[in-house]
């Protein structure tokens, strides 16, 4: 087996689509939630394999798009600091912020270096003892743990010049109230990453409260094209509930020690979301025990007064109520070499996703 | 014997360039043109028509599995003519080196330069050398500027203005081997990913697909920016479009695997030994069969057509069954790969 091959069999991908077509009646949205989705979804053309009373809509999972411009002005604002190194993950380095980005601020001078790993980070940190490494904790329950991780790693070493400025959030909140404020969701292809940490159980509320299924769903067309199915049976049978399509990874109770770090080092807190406003309890705050790693609390900086873009219509691309191709940007003003909103920026954001692969 | 280490005293233009230059860049490229040592070389070219390109080289790392920057600096250059149409026939090579460069890496540099240019049927018949303080270039530069003879029927090649919609597109063989070779190489040191970066001079399989007599209305190698963006290149510059079947186009196995793992798209990464032809419909299993015979075209295959109903626009169909378009790759995949 070689976990991809199998996954995109083009005899299983057709016999798929026949049985989609087959249940698929009245017109449905399915809201994609991770990012990851989006891009593969558009990357394989699946779009243009699906009965056309299928619509799938991107939903809020991309961690850059959804990250405030204010977050991005902040780690501007230390970038500028001399003796500051920035370690970041390199799709936040080309994220507009107010008025500059982390790749400007580069270009200028600045000390900013890409890396894999918060571990990296780390290391940064321990070869340059008179500098402070900073380090933007970005994503959602995917990535929460290993900067939880790095912070435990961190109070372990004693480094005392590493800091994460958080701006982790977490799914179901996000979910929730799309669904509250009435965007037209039959159904969700639930994050599989996410999932893979935190087990099914999150997604609960929303079939039983709500009364929309949710799939959880791998990365491969085949995958997707399950979870589509799944979702259409569910609608059909009208019995609503959370399934694992993605089972040879994600386990219902996910990843217990993964769940325990960030339990250990966060809490959550109300948080802003780019397009969204402020979700509550949907960030993760980093606790009082471990606030000498806390950049917020640590590190001063002079941050510029917060411009949220203008004409963007990243919110509603999120949401799901607009499709990209309706904002008047996409494709001349914002293209990906020269990004107006950070969903235009990121692999994973869905602007991205339809220039690159469905203009 | 040489220094064991380049110092700035073998750019001085005194006696320890002239070391540098007789010991190792005469030594290595001997030919009668350049032994002349003149100030520019002298070429009896026997026609009227030649094409002229120039390229610089900054890879890092200077070595990486299947080459160096000084094989790459001759493949490159002879592609850039080959693709033209054009017999590369001559090539300049200018280094600006770092001070401190091991004597022994660029000895080898320069050796591989000149078995590949020998190999390549072309000849290094004048250079430059200056040495920079450390800290001023990365270890080593090249550029290489290359001179071909242009046969007139060959000459709207490189504009590929005769491109028809039924056209077939041809390509010599799996694609993404250069970048992630590198990739690996800078990466992963120490773990052997055994993938070999393609580079190779294609002027000898490109002559012989001309030789058949093959309608080859159009050529260009697929280095940075990769497969994608060539065929991007080739549907915007045209009123046609371009359609590709995913399944057709051939990755190594390996190659695949690591690009999966680090998030790449094998069709937009660097190659160095891979043309992209396109070809009249009725020559391409005649180019083919011609590629599959040399052994830089064995996996030599038709991977897709020039189209009429999509102007412009490079589509692709999907290996699942999908259809989307291509893009242009926007902003650097990965830097300094060539």
């Amino acid at each position: 087996m070689r976990y991809i091959d199998e996954f995109r069999n083009r005899d299983i991908v057709r016999n798929l689509v026949e049985k989609i077509k087959s249940i698929s009646h009245d017109e449905v949205s399915l809201m994609e939630v991770c990012g990851g989705h989006t891009w593969a979804i558009q990357k394989f053309g699946i779009p243009s394999m699906l009965p056309p009373g299928i619509n799938l809509l991107s939903g809020p999972g991309c961690p850059v798009c959804v990250t405030g411009r204010g977050f991005i002005d902040r780690i501007v604002a230390y970038s500028r600091q001399s003796d500051i190194i920035i370690t970041t993950f390199g799709d936040l380095v080309r994220v507009p912020g107010s008025s500059s980005s982390l790749e400007k601020e580069k270009g200028r001078g600045a000390d900013v270096r890409i890396v894999y790993s918060v571990l990296d980070a780390i290391d940064i940190a321990v070869k340059n003892p008179d500098k402070k490494v900073v380090f933007p904790g970005i994503g959602f329950e995917t990535t929460a743990p290993g900067t939880a991780a790095g912070i435990l790693n961190a109070s372990e070493k004693n480094t005392g010049n590493f800091f994460v400025l958080s701006s982790h959030k977490i799914m179901p909140p996000a979910m929730a109230l799309l669904i509250d404020e009435g965007v037209k969701i039959d159904g969700y292809i639930a994050p599989g990453h996410v999932s893979t940490i935190t087990g099914s159980g999150i997604y609960a509320d929303i079939p039983e409260k709500f009364k929309v299924g949710c799939v959880i769903s791998g990365f491969e067309p085949v995958d997707i094209l399950q979870s589509i199915y799944m979702l259409l049976r569910q609608i059909n049978g009208k019995r609503f509930s959370v399934e694992i399509q993605y089972n040879r990874v994600v386990k219902p109770e996910g990843n217990l020690k993964a769940q325990k770090a960030m339990e250990e080092v966060f809490t959550t807190r109300d948080d802003w979301w780019r397009g969204f406003g402020v979700i509550p309890g949907s960030g993760l705050g980093i606790r009082e025990k471990y606030a000498d790693f806390d950049a917020e609390k640590m590190l001063d900086a002079d941050v510029e007064e917060t411009v949220e873009d203008k004409g963007c219509i990243c919110g509603e691309v999120l949401k799901g109520l607009k499709k990209p191709h309706d904002c008047r940007l996409f494709g001349n003003v914002c293209t990906t070499e020269n990004p107006v909103g950070s969903c235009m920026v990121s692999h994973e954001g869905a602007c991205n996703a339809y220039f690159r692969f469905n203009r | 014997m040489m220094e064991k280490n380049i110092l700035i005293g073998h750019g001085s233009g005194g006696k320890l360039s002239h070391k540098l230059i007789r010991e190792l860049f005469l030594k290595n490229f001997d030919n009668p043109i350049l032994s002349q040592q003149g100030d520019s070389a002298i070429l009896d070219i026997d026609s009227s028509r030649v094409s002229f390109t120039t390229d610089s080289y900054v890879i890092d790392p200077l070595f990486f599995p299947g080459g160096n920057i000084g094989k790459l600096a001759v493949c490159g250059t002879v592609n850039d003519l080959a693709v033209s149409g054009a017999v590369p026939k001559y090539i300049s090579a200018a280094f600006i080196i770092e001070e401190g460069l091991p004597m022994e890496d660029l000895e080898a540099i320069v050796s591989e330069m000149a078995a590949e240019a020998r190999k390549a049927n072309v000849m290094i018949v004048t250079g430059d050398t200056k040495v920079v303080n450390r800290g001023q270039c990365d270890k080593l530069f090249i550029n290489t500027s290359g001179v071909g003879i242009l046969d007139k029927k060959y000459s709207d090649i490189s504009s590929g203005e005769r491109v028809e919609a039924g056209d077939r597109i041809i390509i010599n063989g799996p694609v993404a081997s250069h970048g992630m070779a590198v990739m690996a190489a800078r990466s992963f040191e120490g773990f052997d990913t055994e993938i070999l970066s393609d580079c190779a001079s294609l002027n000898g399989l490109i002559g012989e697909v001309l030789a058949t007599g093959a309608d080859v209305k159009f050529m260009r190698d697929a280095t940075r920016g990769g497969l994608a963006t060539v065929l991007c290149e080739m549907a915007e510059n045209s009123p046609f479009g371009v359609e590709v079947d995913e399944e057709s186009v051939p990755v190594d196995e390996n190659v695949k695997g690591m690009c999966e793992l680090l998030g790449f798209d094998p069709f937009y990464v660097a190659n160095e030994g891979k043309v992209v032809m396109v070809v009249a419909s009725e020559d391409a299993e005649k180019v083919t069969e011609t590629m599959n015979k040399n052994p830089l075209g064995r996996q030599a295959s038709v991977i897709g057509e020039v189209s009429a109903g999509t102007s412009g626009r490079a589509l692709l169909n999907t290996s699942v069954g999908g259809k989307r378009i291509m893009d242009m790759l926007a902003g650097g995949q990965l830097p300094r790969i060539c």
